[in-house]
């Protein structure tokens, strides 16, 4: 774990500041930030551990629980919200048996919510590893789901 | 690699790129373009794309594909443009990829212009190419674009984001090299003769912040931009990114001369990965082309700008807050003075501008100044985007000449709202924002009138409400939003907001009372005054507007224990009618609480203590029957 961090750090154009980059490229590259990560980065970038727990846990893109194969963000800014997003969330929250800013236990699938997508004008939406559906209804965002469960079997 | 290393180079790089961007349309094959922004995307542009480049496969004749940013039409997403030689290029709607083939073979294969499907011709002024004229109207006569004024938005849905060239063909650039031939002095005159004011939300006129860090001494002087757009229910500066990212680095190297600035961040949240990937592109075009970097155009100015991705966070939207983790800590503000443009960034004299301010900078030097006040109204001059949404027709992003009224925007820009419902008002400024309800329409849209109704311009989201939004739910929403990204650092807003949360959660429950609202509204007032950063001041205004514009909807869910929009789920029942009921048993597989007792042929009910309330059973009910209803009040017991 500390070669790969001090390997990371390197590919960083500075030191100063480094810490969120460094954060950023240890969730892109180990799926998110276990407490192994924490110890190396603080020794690393020679700063305390709770500091870096402090900012992990400050920035909600900062994932402390290990993610699922496919990673599901449910949208639940203003417009999402007001075109059905929270029974979105409530409907794949109930389907994959786990709350939000869960992994299920088969490891397949994580529920996050994010604020804010700004794919306002298709609202309800959702991100799933990456590719963002918009005008999303209750069976149309469970089809997704179960394309994805079908193709990874 | 082509490099200009002085104005003339960049003249002669130019005058190949308006070859290149006339050829494109003059040419002897058929050009098919696909807006390709993540709204395009998220209707599934990208397999459309697919689908016309599958069907198109195999012909013996060249056609021409290209991605353009979005035109702001989101509602009619995914939108391709056709250009067959001889003819002008047409755009049109809803083409999602099961039409692709349909597209083929009656457009652009057959002479059927498939008018029902047709948006609009894209007539471009500045391309040479004469089409026989048509019997579609240009695209600009659309009722959704004809009110616009778009400087911001001049190249969205027309170049190709990727594509330096196309920015440069269209005068992109041009600016750049005017202002490095003028005094920084005077770059400033004009900014401020324009009356541009910050697009971000503050409205701090721009020449003036420029000044006072121009003012600022010193060897290190940085400028950001703000590209965080945190606002839930805003993505003006996300289309603008996505779709014409050479705009802000334009603007920024204006700003940079005028400012003396050495070195430049692009602040971009990671929710916007399409956006990053773009400025990134755009950046290594520019640094390719001498645009950036040592002695630019021979001018002796040395700048290059760097991106730093947001981590979530919406008080890194504040200025103070994102300096702070760009410095790689916790976002929390600072107090002013020192104001950043004397020590911000890592304690030198920094500016910090949003994408929209930045993307009007280029026309305003190149139009001048007194050119750009001519539009607008009072002290808001100028433009300003806003990302339409919610209950209205044509849901996209626009550009509209500050001091357009409500009514006219939603009305004959957004269309009016769908099914005939009525306006029940319109949510300005995000979560610092209010709602000004449907009597206020006439409200101009300006920095002033909106503080005057109790909201405010914000970053320039605007969601439409109708009758289906309860406002004291919509009041909790945003508190909750605001809440859990409150810093911490201020105890009136760190306490305060959860303390207003905690009593609207409970009024949307049915157990509150009377005088919380007047607690409610003595928090409210705590929190702004006591609050160091506007996160805190503004959190309150959702609350203080919909209590000045709609107490009685609060009163309703406190005395009578009643949701008339059946949004609270406290306050709300589902009941199945049985005049309307076919028994199909639909409803009562798919509940996930088993909660609809059904027997085939038999009554369908729903037992109100195991029902959640999750609306379930009203998306599968078919159309036609439409049984299952919402009530508010007193439960309905159904006897079986």
């Amino acid at each position: 774990m500390e070669a790969k961090i001090r390997a990371l750090l390197e590919e960083l154009p500075k030191k100063k500041g480094a810490l969120i980059p460094l954060l950023q490229r240890v969730q892109s590259e180990l799926g998110y930030i276990s407490q192994d990560a924490v110890v190396a980065i603080s020794e690393a970038l020679e700063i305390s551990e709770s500091e870096v727990y402090g900012v992990a846990t400050f920035y909600s893109e900062f994932r402390l629980f290990e993610p699922g194969e496919h990673q599901v963000k449910v949208c639940l800014g203003t417009s999402c919200y007001l075109k059905g997003g929270r029974e979105l969330l409530e409907l794949l929250s109930r389907s994959l048996g786990i709350p939000p800013g869960r992994t299920t236990p088969d490891g397949r699938f994580s529920l996050e919510t994010v604020a804010c997508l700004g794919c306002c004008s298709r609202s309800p939406v959702m991100a799933v590893d990456g590719v963002v559906y918009g005008n999303l209804t209750l069976a149309g965002a469970e089809a997704i789901l179960a394309d994805l469960d079908s193709q990874s079997q | 690699m082509r490099r200009a290393s002085d104005f003339e180079g960049l003249e002669k790089i130019r005058r190949d790129a308006v070859l290149a961007w006339n050829d494109l349309f003059g040419g002897n094959f058929p050009l098919v373009c696909t807006g390709m922004s993540t709204c395009g995307i998220s209707a599934q542009a990208c397999q459309t794309e697919d689908a016309l480049k599958a069907e198109l496969a195999g012909r013996d004749y060249p056609v021409k594909f290209m991605e353009v940013g979005c035109l702001g039409l989101c509602y009619a997403e995914p939108l391709v443009y056709i250009k067959k030689p001889g003819l002008p290029m047409v755009c049109y709607g809803f083409v999602t990829p099961d039409v692709g083939p349909s597209l083929v073979s009656r457009v652009i294969e057959g002479d059927d212009l498939w008018k029902e499907r047709a948006l609009g011709v894209v007539d471009l002024p500045d391309v040479k190419y004469q089409g026989v004229a048509l019997d579609i109207p240009s695209i600009w006569d659309h009722p959704m674009l004809k009110p616009q004024v778009r400087i911001a938005l001049r190249n969205c849905g027309i170049i190709d984001p990727e594509n330096i060239d196309h920015y440069l063909a269209r005068g992109g650039y041009s600016a750049l090299a005017k202002a490095l031939k003028t005094q920084p002095e005077n770059v400033i005159e004009e900014v401020k003769r324009s009356g541009l004011r910050g697009r971000g939300g503050a409205g701090f006129p721009t020449g003036m912040k420029w000044e006072f860090c121009r003012k600022a001494g010193g060897s290190e002087k940085y400028l950001i931009c703000n590209a965080d757009e945190g606002d839930p229910g805003a993505f003006m500066d996300r289309s603008v990114l996505e779709g014409d990212p050479h705009s802000v680095l334009e603007g920024m190297l204006i700003a940079a001369h005028a400012m003396g600035s050495t070195a430049g961040i692009i602040y971009c949240r990671a929710e916007y990965p399409l956006a990053l990937q773009r400025l990134d592109m755009a950046l290594r075009q520019a640094r390719d082309y001498g645009l950036l970097g040592e002695d630019i155009l021979g001018s002796g100015m040395d700048f290059d700008i760097a991106i730093k991705e947001g981590a979530g966070a919406f008080v890194c939207g504040e200025e103070t807050a994102l300096m702070v983790s760009i410095e790689g800590q916790r976002g929390m503000p600072k107090t002013r003075p020192p104001f950043p443009a004397n020590a911000g960034l890592w304690s030198k004299p920094t500016n910090i501008n949003n994408v929209e301010t930045f993307a009007n900078l280029s026309t305003i030097i190149n139009r001048g100044g007194d050119w750009y006040s001519t539009i607008g109204i009072g002290r808001s001059k100028g433009t300003k985007t806003l990302s339409l949404a919610g209950a209205v027709r044509r849901a996209g992003l626009i550009e509209v000449p500050m001091g357009m009224t409500l009514r006219e925007i939603i009305f004959n820009i957004g269309g009016g709202i769908p099914d005939d419902r009525a306006c029940k008002g319109v949510l300005t400024g995000g979560p610092s924002g209010g709602c000004i309800p449907a009597v206020h329409l006439d409200t101009p849209v300006d920095y002033e009138s909106l503080t005057k109704e109790g909201s405010i311009m914000g970053s320039g989201s605007m969601i439409i409400i109708d009758e289906r939004t309860c406002i004291v739910d919509l009041a909790r929403f945003f508190l909750t939003f605001t809440q859990r990204e409150s810093c911490g650092k201020c105890t009136p807003c760190r306490i305060g907001t959860r303390q207003m949360l905690e009593i609207l959660e409970r009024i949307t429950r049915g157990e509150a009372e009377l005088c919380d609202l007047a607690t409610l509204e003595r928090l409210a007032n705590a929190v702004k005054n006591g609050s160091l950063c506007g996160l805190g001041s503004t959190a309150p205004n959702p609350v203080l507007t919909t209590l000045r514009f709609f107490k009685d909807e609060f009163e309703e869910h406190i005395l009578r224990g009643t949701c008339s929009s059946f949004v609270c789920k406290d306050l709300t029942s589902f009941y199945i009618d049985p005049e309307r009921c076919r028994s199909c048993g639909i409803c009562a597989e798919n509940c996930p609480s088993d909660a609809i007792s059904s027997q085939l042929k038999a009554e369908h009910i729903i037992d109100q203590d195991k029902c959640i309330r999750c609306g379930v059973c009203i998306s599968v009910c078919p159309e036609k029957f439409n049984a299952v209803t919402r009530r508010s009040g007193k439960k309905v017991v159904q006897c079986g």
